[in-house]
């Protein structure tokens, strides 16, 4: 990795930081629910965007810039566990475990089906 | 609602914090790769870590005002990038792609229940924390320190 390498994974970085943050804002402000919708909406369409770049066998620092600094940094592992934690503080416990197993499941087959779309582009 | 989540001040913040978060992980990810029939320690490290501390900062910064800055640099900016959902399920594909059911198997459930126990450790944390301070604070005038 070069340095505007480096800058390129912070920059974008802090931009999928804040996609993800009005994203999820904006779908909580328009689904009344308590459950998580716009975190797992993130994080499958995450997914099948990561599976579609590394299907579409882009390799060396455009790979790293982009999977890395742009995708892995949209989605979030802590954020998901955190509101799974809280829909069962809420005593939403069915809730919690739908939402960590639905989006545990949809999202392998979100990543596979972006590497098979990836490889036949 | 739309009003606070457009508070440039706010962007601004979680924009820092994902700078950082996303720095740490690629570069983890730089220093420690890993092939598909491995465990991903370099994510796996990051996940966990980010759990540890977003369980922390959820307990400590909970009763905040909401157009405090702290939740949005440490929480949704740093933790929230330096965690990946994506690339873990990245890895799973990888590994059931190369016919290692029994790692993703593993990897999956371990990472999840794990996870979870570092969340739950670092809002304990906070909580012993918060109890230690609040003693402290008690004590202090009569006792003087500890």
């Amino acid at each position: 990795m070069t340095a505007p390498g480096w800058i390129a994974v912070g920059l974008l970085g802090g931009v999928a930081a804040a996609a993800r943050f009005l994203i999820d804002a904006e779908i909580a402000a328009r689904v009344e629910t308590p459950f998580p919708l716009g975190i797992l909406a993130i994080n499958l369409s995450g997914a099948f965007a990561l599976g579609l770049v590394a299907g579409a066998s882009l390799h060396g620092q455009v790979l790293v810039i982009v999977a890395g600094g742009g995708i892995g940094s949209f989605t979030t592992f802590s954020t998901w566990i955190l509101d799974s934690h809280r829909l069962r503080e809420a005593g939403l416990g069915r809730a919690a475990w739908l939402n960590v197993g639905f989006s545990l499941v949809a999202g392998f087959l979100a990543v596979s089906l972006g590497h098979w779309l990836g490889g036949i582009l | 609602m739309r009003s606070l989540s457009r508070d440039p001040r706010k962007l601004a913040a979680i924009y820092a914090g994902g700078v950082l978060g996303a720095l740490i992980r690629v570069g983890l990810a730089q220093a420690a790769s890993t092939g598909p029939g491995q465990w991903p320690w370099a994510t796996f490290a990051v996940n966990m870590a980010g759990a540890l501390l977003l369980g922390y900062f959820f307990a400590l910064f909970r009763d905040h005002p909401p157009e405090k800055l702290h939740h949005p640099l440490l929480g949704v900016g740093l933790c929230g990038t330096l965690t990946t959902f994506s690339t873990m399920q990245l890895e799973l594909y990888e590994m059931v792609d190369g016919g290692r059911l029994g790692l993703a198997a593993g990897y999956a459930a371990v990472t999840i229940a794990a996870g979870y126990l570092f969340l739950r450790l670092g809002i304990a944390l906070e909580a012993r924390r918060g109890a230690f301070l609040g003693k402290y604070a008690d004590k202090a005038p009569r006792d003087g320190p500890l």
